[in-house]
């Protein structure tokens, strides 16, 4: 349904342009969970933005192609790409402390969203923005439409914005970290209700996020991010069970586990390189346990091993020996 | 609402009530209020008798109460150079200035805020540049710069509007306007544009900088992705979040107008409180000095009291205490 192809976002600066997101490629599926997972800077708000067309300048996309059921929609000229937004693509953002605009009710805020898509009328709309909010949970839905977000808490407020992300049914919604300004009690009950929610609007999702254990819980397909560019894509269990990759592994074994009793979590030494020095060939090699000399010299393709997909030299030669 | 009203009511009689205080000692202990009255060859029995007969040998107290009492019903006594009541006085000279400030004011808002509005939307353009650097020179050249400047240009080169004066008056009831002749609107175009120049880059400025803050919000962001308008985002969604500081500003600043009407009424000889304000100072007119205290100070507590209230309509997070009487 909607296809990512070698996007590439650069920021020009002073010191010449940086390569935020480089050559990434995936696809979601109708209906998934697909997440996007990754450290901080590793690109995947930028990815998200993106697709929505709300890069901030001065990011650009500098090469590659998004394409929604086909149409290319990352060129799209304003009315084109602003008729997409919420009718096509719903977005949720990390805080919903400040996702809601403090001076209108949540009802102004739902009706406003319903009425810019549709030709229906006032009434209507405020019918549906009660059945929506009563959909996520929120008791008295009736009274609490005229409430100011204020008014609410924080685990209320984000059903408020799943709910506004939803009015319109997209058929794809980009969570940007929606449960991490959340306490840990709230979080699992937002993600089960979002993962309800987008099942019941048939609406995919891309989860991105840095909680692999939020992968785990409510993904179909996942990716890892690191550095801008995709080390491993595939399917949930795979990646979380049998990481392949040396940074997804590393990844997955920094998670304590409750079934098994680990004596020490791994730690990946060193830090995500900064976008004014990414290493030369692999991103990843300077903290890679298993480099080795092409590491160094040459980048990795994305080859499909398996059910996944992994940018590694170590697999590509396990692949070239294998074929 | 109907608490916070009266305690800020009563803040502002404190004020109120401080302010008589300072105007009342000026009244009295500035000179000596006598001497200003009688003539040189006055002897000193009759000044004895004649301050025996203004109450000012009462204790300080008694004679503050009196002052208040007289303040409160608009009496504020006769002005040593005009020798009439300065009521009356204020009365002739106040539509004049009210009049001015009111449409400098507006000016200010009507043409600052959709100046700020666009370059805070378009703020790389070459307009907004434009603005900008327009809006430096209403920062930084003083009022009676502006004001000769205008009168060099419009009034001596061009001769397009008159120099000085109000025009023709129309007397409708008490109130005496400038507004319903073309004599007068002719003459009101300068002097507005010298008060309200300041304001007016101010305001825009200070909606600039707003808008820029506000733009980057998450909520901004958020309602972009849900699809809605331009219109909708910046003018629904953005522009209201910029109002509360510019209330702020625009409430202190329509204070000023009122109370530095004085260098432009001066600069344009406009028939106003300042005007006379400013001859009142020159002839040592104690009583014209505090009633003009007396009256900026009102202004300014009346229009404290509006913002105050204009916070509540625009900001329903500090309705708070109100939303909760009424949720149950």
């Amino acid at each position: 349904m909607l296809k990512v192809e070698n996007l590439t976002i650069r920021f020009d600066t002073r010191y010449g342009p940086l390569t935020a997101v480089d050559d990434v490629t995936f696809e979601v599926r109708p209906g998934e969970v697909f997440g996007l997972v990754g450290e901080s800077g590793a690109g995947k708000s930028l990815t998200g933005q993106s697709i929505i067309g709300l890069l901030d300048p001065p990011g650009y996309i500098a090469g590659g192609q998004i394409t929604l059921e086909g149409t290319r929609i990352d060129n799209l000229a304003y009315n084109h790409l602003r008729a997409l937004r919420g009718r096509k693509i719903g977005m949720i953002f990390q805080d919903p402390l400040t996702s809601l605009n403090p001076l209108y009710t949540i009802g102004k805020q739902l009706t406003e969203t319903i009425l810019t898509h549709s030709s229906m009328t006032n009434a209507e709309a405020q019918k549906q923005a009660i059945a929506l909010l009563t959909d996520v949970g929120i008791p008295g839905a009736g009274e609490r439409i005229n409430c100011y977000p204020h008014q609410f808490s924080g685990g209320m407020r984000q059903r408020v914005v799943i709910a506004l992300a939803l009015c319109v049914n997209p058929q794809l919604v980009i969570a940007d970290e929606p449960t991490t300004a959340l306490d840990v009690s709230i979080q699992a009950q937002i993600l089960s209700l979002l993962k309800r929610m987008c099942r019941e609007h048939g609406a995919a999702v891309i989860l991105i996020t840095h909680d692999m254990g939020v992968i785990a819980q409510v993904a179909q397909r996942v990716a890892v991010m690191y550095s801008g560019r995709l080390v491993e894509i595939g399917d949930v269990r795979q990646v979380v069970k049998h990481p392949q990759h040396p940074y997804a592994r590393g990844l997955m074994g920094s998670i304590p586990s409750l079934h098994h009793q680990v004596d020490q979590l791994t730690q990946i030494d060193g830090t995500m390189p900064r976008l004014t020095d990414i290493p030369s060939g692999c991103a990843f090699h300077p903290r890679c346990p298993d480099c080795f000399d092409l590491c160094k010299d040459k980048r990795p393709p994305l080859k499909k091993i398996a059910d996944s997909h992994i940018a590694c030299w170590l697999y590509a030669n396990e692949a070239h020996h294998a074929g | 609402m109907l608490a916070f009203i009266i305690r800020r009511l009563a803040q502002s009689l404190f004020v109120m009530f401080f302010v008589a205080m300072v105007a009342f000692l000026m009244f009295n202990y500035v000179g000596d209020p006598v001497h200003q009255m009688v003539g040189i060859d006055t002897s000193f029995e009759e000044r004895e008798a004649l301050r025996e007969h203004l109450g000012l040998n009462d204790p300080a107290l008694v004679q503050f109460m009196r002052f208040i009492g007289h303040a409160m019903q608009g009496e504020f006594g006769l002005s040593y150079q005009h020798k009439r009541p300065v009521a009356d006085l204020f009365r002739e000279r106040l539509p004049a200035t009210l009049e001015l400030s009111f449409v400098a004011a507006l000016l200010a808002l009507v043409v600052g805020v959709p100046m700020g509005v666009y370059t805070g939307l378009n703020r790389n353009g070459f307009i907004s540049k434009l603005f900008m650097t327009f809006s430096l020179i209403g920062i930084s050249l003083p009022t009676f710069l502006i004001g000769i400047l205008l009168i060099f240009i419009f009034a001596v080169i061009l001769g397009w509007l008159p120099s000085f004066g109000r025009g023709e008056v129309v007397t409708v009831g008490v109130w005496t306007t400038g507004l319903l002749t073309q004599s007068g609107l002719k003459a009101l175009i300068m002097p507005s544009v010298t008060l309200g120049l300041f304001q007016l880059t101010l305001i825009m400025r200070l909606v600039r900088s707003e808008m820029l803050e506000v733009l980057r919000t998450d909520y901004i962001k958020f309602a972009r992705a849900r699809g809605l308008s331009n219109r909708a985002v910046n003018f629904g969604h953005a522009l209201k979040n910029t109002l509360v500081p510019v209330i702020t500003i625009t409430g202190l600043q329509i204070g000023s107008i009122i109370a530095f009407a004085i260098i432009t009424e001066t600069v344009f000889q406009w028939p106003g409180m300042g005007l006379m304000f400013l001859q009142a100072i020159h002839n040592v007119d104690i009583p014209i000095m505090s009633a003009y205290l007396l009256l900026v100070a009102f202004f300014f507590v009346v229009i404290n009291l509006i913002v105050d209230m204009l916070y509540y309509v625009v900001d329903p997070r500090l309705r708070i205490d109100l939303g909760k009487a009424n949720g149950h």
